[in-house]
C-alpha cells in the first residue's frame, strides 16, 4: 500500500485520573477501510475524538500526509479534510439535503447563496457515490429514514474533497436493507481513494468492508490485523481478553520468561 | 475468504461506479424534468395532506372573516375602512415580523412591546426637548440611560455583532452631542435604542445562558416602569411633528401609488423569472413556466386592483380628498421583502434555520450558535421599535400603555396564527404579515358590529387557540407521514 495518510504516534489521552488512552499507534492508508473495534469503554470514541480535535491529547504526535499537525479544533480538522460522521447525525430536520450538505459553508455569489450551484454540486455528490435511494435532493431531512439520513451524513462529509472519513457506529440504528446501503458506501468513499477509519460493534460489517482490524482493549491497541489473516473468533477474543493466540497484548507470564 | 471476496467485491462496485453517469439522471429523475402543471399542483397538495400547511389555514381564515363581516357589517368593506384596516394592523404586523426571527430559534421574546414603549417614549422625549435628552429626562436617569447604550456597545463587540454595536453607538452619539430634534434623527434615535434593547437581552440569553422566558419576562417589567420613569405617571407625551403623523396616518399620492405598484410587480416578476430560468439553464427541476407566469399575473392582478380602489377618493366629507396607498404599506413591504431576502438568500438565514432546527448540528457544522441567538434579540427589538413609531404615530401621543397590555401577545399570536412554530425551525415572514392581517381584520370588523372589547378578547383568543391547534396536528401529521 501507498504511504499512510494519517499517523498516529503514541497517543495518550486521560480524563482526570482516568488514563483512557496509552500509547495509541495507528496508521490510516488512503483507499483502505480500517475498523476500529472495542469492548464499551475501550475508548474508540475517544480517540476518533482526538482525532477531530474536539479532545486536545497529552502526548504523542499526529501525522497527515506525512507531516505532523497539531489539530486544535472541528474547524482545524476540516480544513486539513478530516470528517467525522458522528454516531448521532448532525443533520438539522427542517433543512432539505442540499441545505444540511452545505451547512456552514455555504457557497454565494454576490453574498447571496448560490442555491443552483450548491444543488448541482450535491447531486453530483450523491450520484458519484451512486445513491440512490433519495427521489430529490430538495427533500426535507425530517421525512427521510435512518439509512437515508446517515447516507445524507456521509455524503456531506465527502463532499468537502475530504481524505479522511471517521464513521462512528454508521449502522447502529440501521434496519438489514439499509445496513447494506451504508456498508456499499463506505466501501465506496475507499474506492475513490479516501481513507477510512470505521468504528462498529458488528462482527459481520467490520468482516464484510475493512480491510484491517484495529483492536482496542481497555486503552491500549491490542493488535491491529489485516481481515484476511483472522477469524471471528479471534477479534471477539481481541476485543473482550485484549490478546488471541500469539495476536493481542503479551500475556503477563510470557514477559515475566 | 478474502481475496476472491474483495475482488467480487471490487467488481460489484466497478459495475456501480460504471453505472454512475448515465444513473445520476435517473437516480434524480424527478430533480432533472420539467414538471407539468398538473403535477406542480398535485405535489403541493400532497404536501398540504402531509401536514406541511404554511399560512394556507390563515389564508383561508382571513378570506372567511372578509365574507363575514362584508356580509354583517355595510360599513366593513368601504374604501375608508379597508384602508384604515390597513393602519390599524401595520404596527402589531411589524412587531410580529421582528418576532418572527426568535420563534424561528424556539425562543420567545415577552418584552418587545414594553421595549417597543421605551423607544416611543424615549422618541416623543427628544422631540419634545429639542433633542435635549438630558434635560427631557434629568440628570439620573440620563447618566443610566448613556451607561445602558454603553454596555450595549460593549456586549455586542465582545460578541462581535458590528450591527448591534453600530446601532447602539449611533443611539449613544445621538444622546450625548444633543443633535437638534427631528422627526428623521428622532425615529432614527427609536429604532437604534431598540437595537440596544436587544443586544443586551440577546447578551443574557446566549452567552449568559439565562432561558429566554425569563430574562424577557423580567425585562417585560423593567420596560413598564421605565416607561413609566420617561413618561410620568399620569402623563402623556404629545407627538405634534407632521413627519411622525404621516407615517400611520399619511397616503402616497396617486402617482406615487401606481410606481410602488409597478415596482412591487416587476420586482417580485424579475426574482421569480430570475430564479425559474436560472434553474431551467442549469438543467434543474423548475416549476413549469405557465405556473410561474400566473403566480406573477395573479399578483399583478391583486395590486393593480387594489392600487386602484385605494387611489379613489374615500373621505367621507366632500371638503377634504383622501387618496392613495397608506405609507404603512410600503414600510410593511419593504421589511418583508428584506427579512424574507435575508432569511432566504443569505448564509445568515440559512444559519438561522439551522439553529433552529438542531443547536448541535449548526454548531458542530462550524456556525456561531451564540451570535446568531444574540441577533434574533436585535432584530426582534429593532422591528418592535418601528413598529412602535407607527402606533405612537397613529394615535398621537405616548402613553404610560405605550406598548403595554396586550400588545406584545397580539404580535406573538399574529406570528402564530399565520403559521410560525413556537417550537423553531418553521416560519416565514409572511406568516406574520397574514396572521396581523387576520388579528386588524378581527379587531376591526368586531368593531363595525358594535360587539363590546369583552367579546373581541374571546373571539381573538379563540382564534389564536385554533390556529396552534392546527400547527400541532399537522405537526403530528407530518411525524406520521415521515415514519
Amino acid at each position: 500500500m501507498s504511504e499512510p495518510i494519517l499517523e498516529l504516534r503514541g497517543i495518550n489521552k486521560s480524563f482526570g485520573p482516568v488514563h483512557v488512552l496509552h500509547d495509541i499507534d495507528l496508521d490510516v492508508n488512503p483507499g483502505e477501510v480500517t475498523a476500529l473495534v472495542g469492548d464499551n469503554g475501550a475508548g474508540k470514541s475517544t480517540l476518533v475524538k482526538c482525532i477531530a480535535g474536539i479532545h486536545p491529547t497529552d502526548s504523542g504526535e499526529v501525522l497527515f500526509e506525512g507531516h505532523p499537525v497539531h489539530i486544535k479544533g472541528p474547524r482545524e480538522a476540516a480544513e486539513l479534510g478530516i470528517e467525522v460522521v458522528y454516531q448521532d447525525l448532525a443533520l438539522a430536520d427542517n433543512l432539505d439535503i442540499v441545505q444540511n450538505m452545505f451547512l456552514g459553508r455555504e457557497r454565494t455569489k454576490g453574498g447571496l447563496l448560490d442555491e443552483s450551484d450548491m444543488e448541482q454540486a450535491a447531486r453530483k455528490t450523491l450520484a458519484s457515490l451512486s445513491v440512490r435511494t433519495v427521489k430529490s435532493v430538495r427533500t426535507q431531512v425530517s421525512s427521510l429514514s435512518g439509512g437515508q439520513r446517515q447516507t445524507v451524513a456521509i455524503a456531506k462529509a465527502v463532499l468537502w474533497n475530504s481524505k479522511v472519513v471517521l464513521l462512528d457506529e454508521p449502522t447502529a440504528a440501521l434496519g438489514v436493507a439499509q445496513t447494506r446501503q451504508v456498508l456499499d458506501l463506505v466501501r465506496r468513499l475507499a474506492e475513490q481513494g479516501l481513507g477510512v477509519v470505521l468504528i462498529s460493534h458488528n462482527m459481520n460489517d467490520v468482516f464484510e468492508v475493512a480491510d484491517k482490524i484495529a483492536c482496542l482493549y481497555l486503552g491500549r491497541m491490542a493488535a491491529v490485523v489485516s481481515t484476511k489473516d483472522v477469524t471471528h473468533g479471534q477479534v471477539v477474543e481481541l476485543i473482550t481478553a485484549g490478546r488471541s493466540g500469539d495476536l493481542g497484548i503479551a500475556r503477563p507470564e510470557a514477559a515475566t520468561i | 475468504m478474502s481475496t476472491e471476496e474483495a475482488s467480487s467485491m471490487t467488481d460489484t462496485t466497478e459495475t456501480h461506479e460504471g453505472e454512475a453517469p448515465q444513473g445520476a439522471i435517473s437516480d434524480f429523475g424527478i430533480d432533472t424534468t420539467s414538471r407539468s402543471t398538473s403535477e406542480a399542483i398535485r405535489d403541493y397538495w400532497s404536501s398540504v395532506r402531509g401536514g406541511e400547511l404554511g399560512s394556507l389555514p390563515a389564508l383561508l381564515g382571513l378570506i372567511v372573516l372578509l365574507i363575514v363581516f362584508s356580509s354583517l357589517s355595510d360599513s366593513f368593506f368601504t374604501l375608508g375602512n379597508l384602508a384604515n384596516l390597513l393602519q390599524q394592523g401595520a404596527s402589531i404586523t411589524i412587531i410580529a415580523m421582528g418576532l418572527v426571527f426568535v420563534l424561528l430559534l424556539g425562543e420567545i421574546d415577552l418584552s418587545a412591546g414594553t421595549a417597543s414603549g421605551v423607544t416611543a417614549s424615549v422618541m416623543a422625549l427628544d422631540l419634545i426637548h429639542g433633542g435635549n435628552l438630558l434635560g427631557g429626562m434629568g440628570d439620573g436617569v440620563f447618566y443610566i440611560f448613556c451607561g445602558w447604550l454603553v454596555l450595549a456597545v460593549g456586549l455586542s463587540l465582545l460578541m462581535r455583532l458590528w450591527t448591534g454595536a453600530v446601532l447602539s453607538g449611533i443611539a449613544l452619539v445621538i444622546a450625548l452631542l444633543g443633535v437638534p430634534a427631528n422627526a428623521w434623527i428622532g425615529m432614527l434615535l427609536a429604532i437604534c435604542v431598540g437595537a440596544s434593547i436587544g443586544c443586551i437581552t440577546g447578551y443574557l440569553v446566549a452567552k449568559i445562558g439565562i432561558p429566554s422566558f425569563v430574562v424577557t419576562l423580567a425585562l417585560f417589567l423593567v420596560w413598564s416602569g421605565v416607561v413609566l420613569q420617561f413618561i410620568g405617571q399620569g402623563g402623556t407625551l404629545g407627538l405634534r411633528d407632521d413627519t411622525i403623523f404621516q407615517v400611520a396616518n399619511g397616503n402616497i399620492g396617486t402617482a406615487g401609488s401606481w410606481i410602488l405598484c409597478v415596482i412591487a410587480v416587476g420586482g417580485y416578476a424579475a426574482v421569480l423569472l430570475n430564479r425559474h430560468f436560472t434553474r431551467l439553464r442549469k438543467g434543474l427541476v423548475a416549476q413549469p413556466t405557465a405556473l410561474v407566469l400566473t403566480k406573477i399575473g395573479g399578483l399583478a392582478l391583486l395590486a393593480a386592483v387594489a392600487t386602484f380602489a385605494l387611489t379613489q377618493n374615500r373621505s367621507p366629507s366632500t371638503l377634504v380628498v383622501i387618496a392613495g396607498v397608506p405609507y404603512v404599506v410600503p414600510l410593511v413591504l419593504v421589511l418583508l421583502v428584506i427579512g424574507t431576502f435575508v432569511l432566504d438568500r443569505t448564509s445568515y438565514g440559512r444559519h438561522l434555520y439551522a439553529v433552529g432546527g438542531n443547536k448541535e448540528a449548526a454548531r458542530r457544522a462550524g456556525i456561531n450558535v451564540e451570535k446568531i441567538r444574540m441577533s434574533v434579540f436585535v432584530i426582534a427589538s429593532s422591528a418592535a421599535a418601528i413598529g412602535a413609531i407607527v402606533y405612537s404615530s397613529k394615535v398621537g401621543s405616548v402613553d404610560p400603555n405605550a406598548g403595554g397590555g396586550n400588545t406584545l401577545l397580539m404580535s406573538v399570536g399574529a406570528a402564530v396564527i399565520g403559521g410560525t412554530s413556537l417550537f423553531g425551525g418553521k416560519g416565514r415572514l409572511r406568516d406574520a404579515v397574514i396572521g396581523g392581517a387576520v388579528l386588524a381584520v378581527i379587531a376591526n370588523g368586531m368593531g363595525l358590529l358594535k360587539q363590546p372589547s369583552a367579546v373581541v378578547f374571546m373571539v381573538t383568543g379563540l382564534v389564536l387557540l385554533l390556529a396552534a391547534s392546527v400547527d400541532a396536528l399537522s405537526r403530528r401529521r407530518a411525524a406520521t407521514v415521515a415514519r
